[in-house]
């Protein structure tokens, strides 16, 4: 059937308009229907599969621990009072703190999705402290092990002093923290 | 300076032509996930939760016009008319997510319109940073800056090992989101495009249509594609991995106008001013029927058939034909499709006049 409105596309949705001429009967088309008021279904809806999606994911992975299921029920968060449960029906975390207390549950989650679980990018200046002079030291190594597999020891000497002064700042940075914060 | 222009002006800076690969690649766009720490995300806030988040944001927005070195247009959803909300969807200011729920929703739109940071939209902050052409490098270095401000102010919840802590899991580690727009009639009329779509999901990059609700339904040609992976990855790494791919496409698509070129001349460049000739004198036209015919129009330009028209009426149009903008534009909402398709109609045939001739010689 075609839509009786456009002409064009497949008709799939049958409207029952009722007005002072008695009742009109319409044969349309998704895209012509949902211009009849907002209570129409639109494609747009369809959006939600991600999290719909992710919702299969996470219950799935449920249920293949079932060895500790009680446990994960057990879980609330403490800061937004969302439980794991929540989490495995809707797809979406409550809040920052949720993360600490879901954390086992979460990260072989992480590792399906993201094929990894480990964060390896920008690191926030203030609330990061050490760790950002950690991750460089730790990229400075590694250079340092190429430069002397590849025998550039002059390149070598450099990464290796390089690191040393790194490693003085985070003694020192972390030294000062403990003192400053006890 | 006057917020009405938001809604009224269908100029978009970066759907401007000029841009790096601009045959192929309309715009490249970065966004960043951002939430405060111990405050429930927007999903699970009570009204009071997402009005600090509110009063946060808006409170560090005088350095970050200082920063940005511009002023920032406010757009607090709650106030806006259902209208406006959507025309900001349309431009790609604002997502169909934030129109959701409007209480304490406040887009932050740059007067330039290259930065929209959202407020309460799935997490608290969306930062938004977009540019024409190929360059990811540029806006990634703009919405790095302004996420370093707001770490510099307010406490940004990050953890050691799953870096920025996101609403979604799937925005998890950078909360990056880069992605690029492109225009592919080569591929599609070569009927390549599936292969590419294919071939882009194992690369862990999703790509889909801009424009139609259906999946086998690609109007306009407009495709985005961006990166799906944003754990256990710097923020170097997922624009490299996407640029190469872009720059891939990109070489598919050029490649498939030169075969369409050689092979079948007469009836692309006919089909192009056919187009060309049917925006320039119809009365009625839909939302899809005018992607279609733009579509072919901004081909036959970029391929040398037409040069009665600049390609700045790409943008124009692309924009000036979406529904919500035209009942915007006429205060109406309640317009029957017909005088929607009418004015559509009406707003092509301008556009199309006054970058004709005249303007392309001057361009």
């Amino acid at each position: 059937m075609v839509c009786d409105e456009c002409g064009k596309n497949e008709a799939h949705i049958h409207i029952m308009q009722i007005g002072p001429d008695g009742r009109i009967e319409k044969n349309l088309c998704e895209e012509c229907a949902s211009g009849y008021g907002t209570t129409m279904f639109t494609s747009r809806e369809k959006s939600m599969s991600v999290n719909d999606f992710l919702k299969g994911v996470f219950s799935s992975a449920a249920e293949g621990e079932e060895s500790a299921p009680a446990r994960h029920h057990e879980l609330v968060c403490p800061n937004c009072g969302m439980s794991y449960q929540d989490f495995q029906q809707t797809g979406k975390i409550g809040c920052s703190v949720c993360y600490d207390t879901f954390r086992q549950q979460l990260e072989p989650l992480l590792r399906r999705v993201h094929g990894s679980s480990v964060h390896s990018g920008k690191i926030p200046h203030r609330s990061g402290g050490a760790l950002e002079l950690k991750h460089e030291s730790e990229v400075l190594r590694r250079k340092l092990q190429e430069a002397v597999r590849q025998e550039e020891y002059e390149k070598a000497a450099e990464y290796r002093d390089r690191i040393r002064t790194l490693e003085k700042k985070l003694d020192q940075q972390e030294g000062g923290e403990a003192d400053g914060d006890r | 300076m006057a917020i009405g222009d938001l809604f009224s002006s269908t100029d978009l800076p970066w759907l401007n032509i000029g841009g790096r690969e601009g045959d192929v690649v309309l715009s490249s766009r970065i966004r960043l996930a951002r939430n405060f720490r111990g405050i429930p995300f927007p999903n699970r806030a009570d009204f009071n939760q997402l009005a600090k988040v509110q009063e946060m944001a808006a409170s560090i927005m005088p350095e970050m016009e200082l920063a940005v070195r511009q002023p920032f247009d406010v757009v607090d959803m709650d106030k806006a008319t259902s209208l406006e909300r959507k025309v900001l969807v349309e431009k790609s200011l604002a997502t169909w997510n934030f129109l959701k729920n409007t209480q304490h929703r406040v887009a932050f739109i740059s007067e330039s319109r290259h930065v929209s940071i959202m407020v309460n939209e799935e997490d608290h902050l969306r930062i938004q940073c977009t540019v024409n052409g190929l360059d990811l490098d540029a806006p990634l270095a703009l919405a790095s800056g302004i996420d370093d401000l707001v770490e510099s102010r307010l406490d940004v919840a990050f953890d050691e090992k799953m870096g920025y802590l996101t609403s979604c899991p799937t925005n998890l580690g950078t909360g990056l989101r880069a992605s690029v727009l492109l225009h592919l009639p080569g591929l599609v009329y070569t009927r390549n495009i599936n292969n590419i779509i294919n071939i882009s999901q194992q690369l862990g990059l999703s790509i889909r249509a801009s424009y139609g609700e259906d999946d086998k339904e690609w109007q306009g040609n407009i495709f985005q594609i961006s990166n799906q992976l944003t754990l256990g990855f710097s923020e170097e790494e997922i624009i490299g991995n996407l640029k190469s791919a872009v720059k891939e496409i990109v070489s598919h698509e050029r490649r498939a106008r030169k075969a369409l070129e050689l092979y079948r001349k007469d009836q692309l460049e006919d089909s192009v001013w056919r187009a060309y000739g049917v925006l320039c004198h119809a009365r009625i036209l839909s939302e899809k029927e005018v992607l279609d015919l733009l579509s072919k129009v901004r081909l036959g330009i970029d391929m040398g058939f037409i040069d009665e028209v600049g390609a700045q009426c790409f943008s124009e149009i692309l924009i000036g034909s979406r529904t919500s903008y035209l009942q915007n534009l006429a205060g109406n909402e309640n317009m029957s499709g017909n005088e929607v398709d009418r004015m559509r109609a009406n707003v092509v045939r301008k556009a199309l006049s006054e970058h004709g001739a005249a303007g392309s010689r001057a361009s």
